[in-house]
């Protein structure tokens, strides 16, 4: 039996009950034993270790429910495991596996397989998002039912829209019967084709293959219908575009069952980002105009947008170093996801609490996890974090295998100090 | 002998600041100028017996052309040859580049033999720019995707002041696929810094969606488009694309946006015709306006082009020299 630790001195945000102020936490065997909503418990038992944050942010651990590994087929790119280690040193305590893996993630041995690395690793919690079809390929359902049994949390074709609406109803159908979200990407993917940048001056300046940013709100509304067809519990996978956002508040006027997701690079960059060619800008969906860009922190800032993720997508140099079009869209995100999204704050756009809801207890509550908050029982997933201390991201001293960040360079505040996972400590600096 | 003209200008104490020469946008007035005066001398060079000059001698110039291109291909090498530069010819599409060597570990192998001007030629926008990042040698921009073409860009304007004695006010339409054209690009930037006055015609599907914030005028009329225009440069069209994907076929945009006599009665009395080449007879230029040497630029650009690329290659070199 290890030692119960308390965390003292805290500054405590927890978005599940709204609470923010002083506060501290008791663990004792992997989870919250006590909390005080005061810097401390008074009289501590002596055989409590003490860890004092100094007046630092303690949060939850952050939830992210949409990371690229290479594992299983690529693994020169990103494994399970340094996928863990950088999400710990970024305050992620819980990572959702993308099903477009090699072989794909489609059946109950793949999903059983991510497990069992995720539990020999034993750094932070990995689940796996279960493939919607065969394949990934849009055409026949995947075992969803038997994905859903091994342990994954939702189901999703990724990058690749659905494009057979039978399928796509079908599938929603199917998922509902055993409470299974089904994420969709909003892309149409006839206007999408070939597309590596937004429609536009730049893109136009640039001679890039652009697609026009309704092709995210046609997708959307397509999917939109299908969920009020079907009452299927649906995540939207990244809406990027103020033309999509439309569409979304519509639904859920309409009351559907239906939570959007945003990435943290279409939060933080703009298509001008591009700038000469680089490549590490090159995400998919592509990179919005700036008005666009707006609209998502407005979104989010007035919860029509409840859930970021980083979109960790590793790409190694030499998928990365090539002509633009040629080149891997994707950026890793799990190290720098925290401190991005803290600039947001930072910039007063949007209250604090509200920022790390969208990670935390906000992806809990879609996915249904007992994480994502502090709370008596739950599970002690927590971060430690020094809210101002300025930081420079340097993408090669990132811990992913591949360094391709958008961010490299930039100046964020926000530093993880320690990262807890069912009361373990994974990370401290 | 060097012909007087030329003379003059390379005395000039003007040195070209850039090592590389990748975009016209990276270009101002002045450096536009001093290429075009450059340029200018050598057109007379280059109508002399006696073509060749050693002021690249002793530098190794390397076309890399990933994608074919005869006439831009020779150009750069005959310029290359006329002014004593080593010329040695790459076509990577057919050797290692199929081998699965990137564009980067291709140019990190030819920077290794320790080429002074590197001449480059890809399908991807940004190619030469990627490029230029990972060589020690300067770079030119011969074509890079849809993005740009800026020699062709200074080669047009260098037939256009010629024809007309200026740049500055002349009234240019630019005709056809500019949605993928890259001299279009070029030419835009280029002639816009240089105060000519340009529009834009052809139809929707081939004109970039934000092009009116380019500080140009857009035309889906040809007639109305060319009215009055000094120049009606017309575009290269890939034919793939007339067969019902951004046009319905060729007959139907020879008829509505095909330079021929008729239509180009709507234009200026003195209106010059400009086309990069190769051309497409029958299609976006009908032979009897191409061969009309009254109206066409065309076999000048031409010869514009091995003189336009010399002006380049000298300053570029001259940079060189003043870097050791």
């Amino acid at each position: 039996m290890s030692r119960p630790v308390a965390y003292l001195n805290a500054r405590l945000v927890d978005p599940a009950s709204g609470y923010d102020g002083p506060g501290a936490v008791i663990v004792t065997e992997g989870v919250v034993a006590d909390i005080a909503y005061a810097p401390d418990f008074g009289r501590l038992s002596a055989d409590i270790e003490v860890i004092d944050a100094g007046g630092a942010l303690l949060i939850p651990g952050l939830i992210d429910i949409r990371v690229k590994t290479g594992e299983p087929g690529a693994e020169p790119k990103e494994t399970l495991k340094s996928a863990a280690l950088a999400a710990a040193a970024g305050g992620v305590t819980t990572i959702v596996v993308q099903p477009d893996t090699n072989p794909v993630m489609d059946e109950p041995s793949v999903v059983d397989f991510i497990l069992r690395r995720a539990r020999d690793i034993e750094l932070v919690n990995v689940y796996p998002a279960g493939a919607a079809t065969k394949g990934g390929l849009g055409e026949r359902m995947a075992e969803i039912g038997l994905m859903h049994e091994a342990g994954c949390l939702y189901v999703t074709d990724a990058d690749r829209p659905i494009v057979d609406s039978k399928v796509l109803r079908r599938v929603l159908s199917y998922a509902k019967a055993f409470g299974v979200p089904v994420a969709h990407r909003p892309a149409d993917p006839w206007l999408s084709a070939g597309a590596v940048a937004s429609e536009g001056e730049f893109a136009a300046r640039m001679g890039l293959p652009s697609v026009p940013a309704i092709a995210e709100r046609i997708m959307l509304e397509r999917d939109l219908a299908l969920v009020e067809l079907t009452g299927a519990p649906f995540i939207v996978d990244q809406v990027t575009t103020g033309a999509a956002l439309e569409s979304l508040k519509r639904g859920l006027d309409r009351g559907l069952p239906v939570t959007a997701t945003t990435s943290i690079n279409h939060l933080s960059f703009n298509e001008i980002d591009i700038g000469d060619y680089r490549t590490f800008c090159k995400v998919d969906p592509p990179l919005r105009s700036e008005g666009d860009r707006q609209a998502v922190i407005d979104a989010v800032a007035s919860g029509l947008i409840q859930v970021i993720v980083s979109a960790h997508a590793p790409a190694p140099a030499e998928d990365k170093r090539l002509p633009y079009d040629e080149a891997a869209p994707g950026a890793v995100g799990l190290q720098t996801l925290l401190a991005a999204l803290l600039s947001f704050h930072h910039d007063g756009r949007i209250p604090l609490i509200d920022l790390i809801r969208t990670v935390t207890s906000a992806p809990a509550k879609l996915l249904g996890l007992q994480a994502g908050r502090i709370a008596r029982g739950a599970p002690a997933d927590l971060v430690i974090c020094d809210l101002n201390a300025p930081v420079v991201i340097q993408a090669d001293k990132l811990i992913s295998k591949s360094k391709n960040s958008p961010f490299d360079g930039r100046r964020l505040q926000g530093k993880v100090l320690r990262t807890v996972v069912d009361g373990r400590t994974v990370y401290a600096i | 002998m060097t012909p007087p003209g030329l003379n003059e200008v390379l005395q000039r104490t003007f040195s070209f600041p850039k090592k590389h020469f990748l975009s016209a946008t990276d270009l101002n007035e002045v450096e536009v100028a001093n290429l075009l005066d450059l340029a200018d001398g050598f057109v007379s060079l280059n109508r002399q017996t006696a073509k060749k000059l050693d002021l690249l001698k002793g530098r190794t110039l390397m076309n890399l052309f990933f994608e074919n291109s005869t006439r831009t291909q020779s150009s750069f090498e005959l310029a290359g040859k006329r002014l004593g530069a080593d010329v040695v010819n790459m076509s990577p599409r057919s050797s290692a580049m199929s081998k699965g060597e990137t564009l980067i570990d291709t140019a990190v192998t030819l920077n290794a033999m320790q080429p002074d001007l590197l001449v480059v030629r890809h399908a991807s926008s940004g190619a030469a720019s990627l490029l230029s990042q990972k060589v020690g040698c300067s770079v030119v921009n011969a074509g890079d995707g849809q993005h740009e073409h800026p020699t062709q860009a200074l080669l047009d304007a260098l037939s256009m002041r010629r024809a007309f004695g200026r740049i500055a006010g002349l009234k240019v339409a630019i005709c056809g696929d500019v949605l993928h054209s890259r001299v279009a690009r070029s030419n835009i930037a280029m002639l816009q810094m240089l105060g000519a006055n340009v529009r834009l015609v052809g139809p929707p599907t081939l004109i970039p969606v934000a092009a009116e914030r380019w500080n140009v005028e857009v035309f889906h009329d040809m007639r109305e488009g060319i009215a009055g225009c000094e120049v009606v440069m017309m575009l290269r069209l890939q034919l793939e694309r007339m067969d019902g994907v951004m046009a319905p076929s060729q007959r139907e945009y020879f008829r509505f946006y095909g330079l021929d006599r008729e239509k180009l009665a709507c234009a200026a009395p003195h209106v010059r015709v400009m086309h990069p080449g190769p051309m497409n007879r029958g299609v976006e230029i009908d032979s009897e306006v191409a061969d009309d040497l009254s109206v066409s630029l065309i076999q000048d650009q031409v010869e514009m082009g091995v003189a336009a690329r010399m002006a380049v290659l000298t300053s570029l070199a001259a940079r060189l020299d003043n870097d050791r």
